[in-house]
């Protein structure tokens, strides 16, 4: 079935079964392998992108249900790693083996920008259902922290 | 249903040649880079010193990663060695990962690529170094012939050779320098003092494109007409397939096969194998399974989901983890066999005390679990084949595919990929995944990347052994302990062979306390579960058992127990450094009111002895919360201070999480708990404070710091919530026990 999507600010056409989670429209129909797959049952965060605005598992999310909604991927994040977030990860060094840090690049910016200066329980509520093997959970937080800094500097 | 006929998955062949370059090279403007994709060439322009080194005649430094980076830092450790040596602008270097192919038909030139057992730094030092020292003197030597001068003359600094008023680049002397063989090779510098680079820290090379989604893991690999795999195997390992139904999927949309793939006895013809290249021990490694191939993987996934498929579950299912623990408890009043050198004194003695302390201890299977699933991309064409793995040693991809399919290695080509997460699942562990994509691109005729699903991952992947000890000291005169008699059993698919050297006791049969007479003996038993290395191999399940012990043995004869460490390392002296910097950092204490707690243990691991700290609070209903780990190290010396902290941050994590949420279920003979909701790990409002203080104590000790972390963290916790509420935990997961006080 076609379906148009409204990806990273363009206008995207893709010819799938509508009840194909975003993740596999996102990986292998259209190729933006940046968003993860971990577990596909909403439990990982690797999977995670901003749905209008909101994070959400594309593990989850039929492509039918974000007809007509504004997705952004990590790609779509920024064009030159210039995101807030994306320069505090840098600049601390969080990622190891990296294949988590998308979605929690992504869970991460979605709270920033509700919240301009997060305490840690926010934090630790809104990074919950983000798992990272390698143990970067510590960084995170204070990348969280100092992204906060720079978006307000 | 259809009946399968036998396909034999496994075949033989080898003989090394002919190769290609491959790496990626796709420079950050600014600083020292390594590319985020794969390509299949060698991007590096300019003159090749050595296999390790290539430099431009606009001086460009590109360095050569022969190892994988999988989140360990890897790629930068090797660039940072060669770099001390070869005294170049940090800020300027590129690179690129080594050809495995190369380093195969050149008889291992690059000595070692596969990645593992912490030893990257550990081992690998001398020839990574020692390729820069070469190339330096090499430089210096053609600049000296020029000039006129001799060779101590000239100064390499920072990519500057200068002698006098004379200067040039390297890049200018490069041509002359790769053609100049030295009489004798430069030594290495190894004492810390005197390294301008190396132990300052820098940045890891593989940040930014971590950041932004392009660094590219295997399982991101698209090639043109691929199509994709799900697989599913016998629930229980080393059933077989009897039966499938492919008619009740036939309609599914995007099917395009479905077919058996049977595991085949190993048939092997060694003396085709040069000297040298035996590491493609197949053994247990494939399992029958069930093959769905489909335009896309979701198709693939969904379709096999709903396949009938009757398995022959085999002896396996006769068992679950309670029978496993039972067997083992009764190996423990069995003897087994002697490590070291036997006592016999040992039981006597503890029979005949008065003050005799026994405990038993059993740990269930644990998961690797690394985050990208397991999978691989190969594509089969009539003249060449190339292979997108998540493995820890490209080499062995390379031989591991070529013998698959008959084929010269030489036509046989590894891309090295970013991998989400090594902890030694990724070397042996990867293997069958990579058998079933070049078996299926070859009967498809197209490139076909499979992907195991995380279902699949976890019940599929080889797990670390489960284990049960019992530990017995008698207790003398000044409340240490006199005798010392253990025995452990593992539990793997061949007893403990499967994981190498490292046996049922290693981490007990090593703990370093002086007692006068020590009795080790092991059992390796066998089930059905394949098993393989896991982060810190041995000590990441022993560690647990001796250390909780050794609180027990302290606390039996009145001493705290950091001053009993103390006093039972005393004259070894990085023992003492770690001890007592632990002691005086860390602020351990047992006198917190009830509900906190502080637990200290000691493991020494890969040449690296690391202590941890532990601080918890236990509500009285028995919620536990991890504060703190302080975590004091001595590696030796530490190349990298922000990398090695970063290891040590993570395998306290990782062994957090197998001791307190994880433990892998086993009803029936297959794991229960295979998706991320069952199978547990830390998650971030669960993870404690991770400091880490190296203590390094030089001299000639170059350990690893990649996993030694993680073993001493689990008891460290169990003995903090012993001070915190009376209860001694000899088992994990703690999730299990009821950790409520009054
Ligand atoms: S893949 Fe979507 S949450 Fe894990
Ligand atoms: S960085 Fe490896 S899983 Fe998070």
């Amino acid at each position: 079935m076609q379906l148009t999507l409204a990806i990273n600010g363009r206008e995207t056409r893709v010819d799938v079964d509508p009840e194909t989670p975003m993740l596999w429209v996102l990986r292998d129909t259209i190729g933006l392998t940046g968003t993860k797959y971990g577990c596909g049952i909403a439990r990982c965060g690797a999977c995670t992108i901003h749905l209008d605005g909101q994070a959400t598992k594309a593990c989850q999310l039929p492509a039918s249900a974000a007809v007509g909604r504004q997705i952004t991927t990590i790609e779509g994040l920024s064009a030159t790693r210039s995101h807030p977030v994306q320069k505090a990860w840098i600049e601390i060094g969080v990622p190891q083996c990296g294949y988590c840090q998308s979605g929690q690049i992504m869970s991460a910016s979605a709270l920033l920008a509700e919240r301009k200066n997060p305490t840690d329980a926010e934090i630790e509520a809104a990074m919950a259902d983000n798992l990272c093997r390698c143990g970067t959970y510590q960084r995170i937080r204070q990348a969280i922290h100092r992204a906060a800094e720079i978006a307000q500097s | 249903m259809t009946h399968l006929s036998r396909r034999s998955l496994i075949r033989t062949s080898v003989a090394i040649g002919g190769g290609l370059a491959l790496g990626f090279h796709l420079p950050e403007a600014s600083a020292a880079s390594i590319p985020a994709g794969s390509q299949a060439t060698t991007a590096a322009s300019g003159t090749e010193i050595n296999a390790w080194i290539v430099i431009d005649r606009d001086n460009t430094v590109t360095l050569r990663i022969p190892h994988t980076e999988m989140g360990q830092g890897g790629a930068t450790s090797v660039a940072l060695l060669i770099a001390e040596e070869l005294n170049v602008d940090w800020a300027g270097i590129k690179t690129e990962f080594a050809d495995a192919n190369r380093h195969l038909r050149n008889n291992r030139e690059y000595k070692v690529m596969s990645t593992h057992g912490s030893q990257l730094v550990r081992l690998q030092h001398p020839h990574l170094m020692g390729a820069g020292a070469s190339a330096r003197e090499r430089l210096k030597q053609a600049a000296a012939a020029a000039w006129g001068v001799p060779r101590s003359a000239v100064e390499a600094k920072l990519g500057t050779l200068t002698a006098g008023d004379k200067s040039a680049t390297y890049g200018e002397f490069a041509e002359a320098a790769a053609r100049i063989r030295l009489d004798e090779e430069p030594a290495i510098q190894t004492d810390p003092a005197k390294w301008w680079l190396l132990g300052k820290g820098v940045q890891r090379l593989d940040i930014p494109q971590k950041v932004d989604g392009s660094a590219q893991y295997a399982i991101d690999t698209r090639v043109p007409g691929m199509v994709y795999a799900a697989v599913k195997a016998c629930p229980v390992p080393g059933g077989t397939l009897v039966s499938f139904d492919p008619d009740a999927i036939r309609d599914r949309p995007g099917i395009l096969r479905v077919i058996a793939l049977r595991a085949a006895a190993v048939k092997r013809d060694r003396s085709k194998m040069p000297e040298g290249l035996r590491v493609l021990e197949m053994g247990s490694d494939m399992q029958d399974a069930v093959a769905v191939v489909a335009e896309s993987w979701y198709q693939a996934k969904t379709a096999l989901d709903r396949l009938p498929i009757r398995w022959d579950l085999g002896e396996g299912a006769s068992t679950d983890t309670a029978s496993c623990y039972a067997h083992g408890h009764r190996l423990m009043d069995q003897q087994g066999l002697v490590s070291g050198k036997a006592d016999p004194l040992a039981a006597d003695l503890i029979e005949r005390s008065s003050r005799r302390v026994t405990s038993s201890f059993q740990r269930p299977f644990e998961a690797h679990a690394r985050m990208e699933p397991i999978n691989a991309t190969v594509h089969v064409q009539p003249d060449r084949v190339d292979v997108w793995s998540p493995t820890q040693d490209q080499s062995s991809a390379v031989l591991l595919v070529a013998d698959q399919l008959g084929r010269d290695p030489k036509t046989v080509f590894a891309h090295t990929m970013f991998l989400g997460g090594g902890f030694g699942g990724n070397g042996a562990g990867g293997t069958a995944v990579t058998r079933q994509a070049a078996e299926l691109s070859r009967d498809m005729g197209k490139p076909v990347k499979v992907l195991w699903s995380r279902e699949e991952d976890i019940a599929q992947g080889k797990q670390r052994p489960l284990l049960v000890a019992r530990l017995s000291a008698a207790i003398g005169e000044e409340g240490l302990p006199t005798a010392l008699f253990t025995r452990a059993a593992w539990f793997s698919i061949d007893g403990a062979n499967q994981v190498g050297p490292v046996t049922a006791d290693y981490g007990i049969s090593t703990m370093p306390y002086r007692i006068p007479h020590r009795h080790h003996e092991r059992h390796n038993a066998k089930t059905h579960v394949p098993s393989a290395t896991h982060r810190a191999p041995g000590a990441n399940q022993t560690g647990f058992v001796t250390e909780v012990f050794a609180d027990e043995m302290a606390l039996a004869g009145g001493w705290d127990p950091l001053e009993w460490r103390l006093k039972m390392t005393e004259g070894m002296a990085d023992w003492q450094l770690v001890l007592r910097t632990l002691k005086e950092k860390s602020g351990f204490r047992t006198d917190l009111p009830k509900g906190e707690g502080m637990g200290v243990a000691v493991v020494e691991c890969y040449g690296t002895i690391a202590a941890a700290c532990a601080t918890v609070n236990v509500s009285r209903r028995g919620r536990l919360t991890v504060d703190k780990v302080l975590m004091v190290m001595d590696a030796g010396r530490v190349i990298n201070p922000h990398a090695g902290a970063e290891q040590c941050e993570g395998s306290v994590c990782w062994e957090l999480s197998h001791a307190w949420l994880g433990g892998l279920d086993l009803e029936a003979g297959r794991f229960t708990n295979t998706n991320l909701d069952t199978y547990n790990l830390v998650r971030m409002h669960q993870n404690p404070l991770v400091e880490t203080i190296f203590a390094s104590s030089g001299g000639a000790k170059w350990g690893g710091l990649g996993e030694p972390a993680g073993p001493p963290t689990p008891p460290a916790v169990a003995n903090a919530i012993y001070f915190a509420t009376g209860r001694r935990l000899r088992s994990t997961p703690f999730r299990d026990h009821d950790l409520s006080w009054a």
